[in-house]
């Protein structure tokens, strides 16, 4: 059986290539991502965003580089950190943001917030609270795409937290088994909510970890948009060929804390401050795309149309109506 | 443009806060990203960054000061070069001031949609039976169900090259084939995750737990995957699921492997739950439960599976799910029961009529949603009630029951509601502890006699 477990991208190295085309649209995408967040962010400190919020900023270039080698039919399924996700997969900022804000208009009519988010539209499945669950459901998305005799595949998001639970070991099992299309992505940002992978692993390498199951897995520089993009695609084709599952460990970091009302104190400000200087994955594609000559002029003003965006998403998601009291009693089963 | 900052709310159930420290004083730069001010919470300590580029034109709120309210303005951005002006001509960042929601919320609270109680229609007449095996009865309702529906399967431990644990599967093999009739590994996590998974997209898996027991295994999935995704989707991903296996105690297999989940499961909104009695049940509850497009949970009984009942040979043969079935009219007493339970009051009620008490014996059929008119109108006639089960006591399916019936029909009552139910302890291997502690058709016929 095909075993093979690799590094990718060093960090901070020159991974493969994208156009400019691809880089440009990776820039957009990131940056959408980053604004949409810091505003949410801004939003949940106004009191206008309840309860949980966990922001995605720092790991952008994850979802990006994955979603540029899907195609429609393709599937996705995360954790509660799923506001990056859903925005890649075409779903509306201000059916997010309202969300968020717990609003009528919002993508689950209020009823699910930043954490439970869906879209039967766009092939979104969640947005799942407890940790680990969405590895499970996303082998069976894997499933019903090979049941169906489709060539889709599904993409399944967890951390590098959710990579200690036992189901995610069973959905290995499962999906190697039975062949299943799944891409198991590990966004391993150190740090599961206060415990730095050192102390919550004995296997220091998430991407070895599927190879008692034959699993291939490579180990990605997910602060690197190429990079990612690289390896995504290798892992997308494989699975379309029939040959199963693969694992993609990409090596992010988030900037914020695991919540909103987490204070971080487990890792120093340095260590963040650096990140964010030297591997930030939107400052390092601003920079290929200045090199590349494209003018500073066409990044402001892409720059100043996503901010009307998001502000749009935030005027949205503050002026539309909170949902109708009888919504408490819809949607709890169908009629047979 | 100058922009106010106001104090952030750090945690979900944060309404003040302390200003700790400033780390910035005024006068000085601040770039995105900077940490302006350590806010103390009643759980932390945060830092707040800046969110734009500027000037802190002027602190608002010293350090040390407490009890700063959530959104109070508590310092002010200006752009460089720019005057700082008044606070209250400045505009609070990072919006305009968030309007109050053109809530509904004032208005008359909703209400829940109200207890059916009409008279419900006489169950329909299926005409011609034959006495089948509860077993025979699962596994026709599952081939009927396979090949009416291309998107239905059936997956679980030993169901494919075994026939089934407990034979329930027997042929579904050899007729659908591997990729419909799926033996899974001993994975119960794993594998109900992944066909809760598989039905979010439109697919209708039949799972099979070896006991309800291993189920535990898996109860994550059933409850917070499979019955709460509708509702956190605003409606728009359903999950057809049937999860099914034996419930309850066996004979002599101990404590773990001998509990009743009815009310486990009866508990959740978005779950629908059914305990079948006879092979009719067994037949046209599992029909149902393929068919309907909510997960569905299916107790079994393992001792029932080789009794034989007389059931429709009809087809077309189905049964509505949240329709009990009287099972014996009576005048005086009424006997609430479900699954194996069934069987035991109708002993009980056999017993009573030789002691010229008529008992009206209700079966069930389903937990949730409970036909609590039936019950009611049968209470409103009798003026007494039973319940019997097999589970504990304690928050059990009797008490919700004789809940209902206190809430609908408590002047009716002559007598308070009496619970039969299984000891209030594990089970135990002994035979004669075991016999001790499952409800057996004398207790019935003692706790009719107490009321009467």
């Amino acid at each position: 059986m095909e075993t093979t477990s690799e590094q990718v991208g060093a960090v901070g190295g020159n991974g493969p290539s994208l156009t400019r085309e691809q880089f440009l649209t990776a820039y957009h995408d990131m940056l959408l991502i980053r604004r949409f967040e810091e505003k949410a962010g801004q939003l949940y400190g106004m009191g206008l965003i309840g309860g949980f919020c966990h922001l995605y900023i720092g790991q952008e270039a994850v979802v990006v580089g994955i979603q540029m080698c899907l195609k429609d039919g393709d599937k996705l399924i995360t954790s509660y950190r799923d506001h990056g996700q859903m925005l890649v997969a075409g779903m509306t900022p201000r059916g997010v943001m309202a969300e968020l804000t717990g609003r009528a208009t919002g993508y689950s009519h209020g009823k699910g917030g930043s954490m439970h988010m869906f879209s039967r539209e766009k092939n979104f499945y969640g947005g799942h609270g407890i940790v680990g669950a969405q590895v499970a459901l996303g082998i069976g998305l894997a499933f019903a795409n090979k049941y169906r005799g489709t060539d889709e595949v599904s993409v399944a998001y967890f951390g590098d937290g959710a990579a200690g639970q036992g189901q995610v070991y069973e959905s290995f099992n499962l999906a190697a088994l039975h062949k299943l299309p799944c891409i198991f992505v590990i966004e391993n940002n150190k740090y599961g909510m206060g415990t730095a992978i050192e102390r919550a692993s004995a296997s220091h390498n998430l991407y070895k970890n599927g190879e008692p199951w034959g699993i291939p897995g490579v180990q990605v520089d997910g602060m690197d948009v190429a990079a990612v993009h690289a390896a995504a695609a290798q892992a997308v084709a494989h699975c379309r060929a029939g040959k199963g599952p693969y694992i993609l460990e990409m090596m992010t970091y988030r900037y914020r804390g695991h919540s909103m009302s987490d204070p971080a104190k487990y890792r120093t400000r340095e260590e963040v401050d650096l990140v964010r200087k030297t591997r930030d994955p939107i400052e390092h594609v601003k920079h290929i795309l200045l090199d590349a000559g494209v003018e500073e002029a066409t990044l402001k003003a892409m720059e100043a149309e996503i901010k009307a965006v998001v502000n749009d998403s935030a005027e949205f998601a503050q002026t539309s109506p909170e949902p109708d009291p009888s919504e408490l009693y819809t949607d709890v089963v169908l009629e047979a | 443009m100058a922009t106010k900052i106001l104090m952030p709310a750090l945690s979900p159930t944060m309404t003040e806060g302390k200003i700790a420290r400033w780390l910035k004083k005024e006068g000085d730069t601040i770039t995105t990203g900077d940490v302006l001010a350590e806010i103390e919470t009643d759980k932390a300590t945060m830092e707040i960054e800046a969110i734009e580029d500027g000037i802190l034109g002027r602190v608002l709120i010293n350090e040390g000061v407490e009890g700063v309210a959530v959104n109070t303005p508590i310092a002010i951005v200006v752009e460089d070069g720019e005057a700082v002006p008044e606070t209250d001509t400045v505009s609070d960042a990072p919006t305009t001031s968030a309007p109050a929601p053109a809530a509904a919320s004032t208005a008359s609270p909703a209400t829940a949609p109200a207890t059916p109680l009409s008279p419900t229609e006489p169950e329909q007449d299926w005409g011609e039976t034959r006495e089948i095996t509860v077993r025979e009865a699962l596994r026709d309702a599952m081939a009927a169900e396979l090949r009416r529906d291309e998107d239905v399967f059936l997956l679980g431990e030993e169901v494919a090259e075994y026939q089934g644990a407990y034979k329930i599967s027997q042929g579904l093999l050899q007729e659908f084939g591997e990729k419909r009739v799926l033996d899974m590994p001993i994975t119960e996590h794993g594998f109900t995750g992944m066909a809760v998974g598989a039905a979010l997209t439109g697919l209708k898996p039949v799972v099979e737990f070896m006991t309800m027991n291993f189920a535990m295994q898996a109860i994550d999935h059933i409850i917070n995957s499979a019955a709460k995704t509708l509702y956190m989707s605003g409606g728009q991903m359903g999950c057809p699921i049937v999860f099914r296996g034996p419930n309850g105690a066996a004979a002599r297999v101990g404590a773990q492997h001998s509990q009743c989940y009815a009310s486990w499961y009866g508990h959740v909104p978005g779950l629908k739950v059914v305990a079948p009695w006879s092979a009719a049940d067994a037949k046209g509850l599992l029909r149902a439960a393929i068919r309907d497009p909510n997960p569905v949970i299916v107790l079994e009984n393992e001792i029932l599976y080789g009794q034989k009942f007389p059931c429709p040979i009809d087809e077309d043969f189905i049964l509505p799910i949240g329709k009990a079935k009287i099972e014996r009219a009576g005048t005086d007493v009424t006997i609430v029961a479900f699954s194996i339970a069934v069987g035991t009051a109708l002993d009980a009620a056999a017993e009573l009529a030789k002691q010229g008490i008529e008992a009206e014996v209700i079966n069930l059929r389903s937990i949730r949603p409970l036909d609590t008119a039936t019950i009611v109108n049968s209470v409103k006639k009798t003026s007494r009630l039973v319940t019997v089960e097999e589970g504990w006591p304690f928050a059990g399916i009797g008490s919700e029951v004789a809940m209902q019936v206190i809430e609908h029909a408590f002047d009716w009552l002559d007598a308070p509601p009496v619970r039969v139910a299984g000891e209030d302890v594990p089970m135990p291997f002994a035979a004669n502890l075991e016999k001790l502690a499952l409800p057996q058709s004398e207790h019935v016929v003692k706790a009719v006699r107490s009321l009467i």
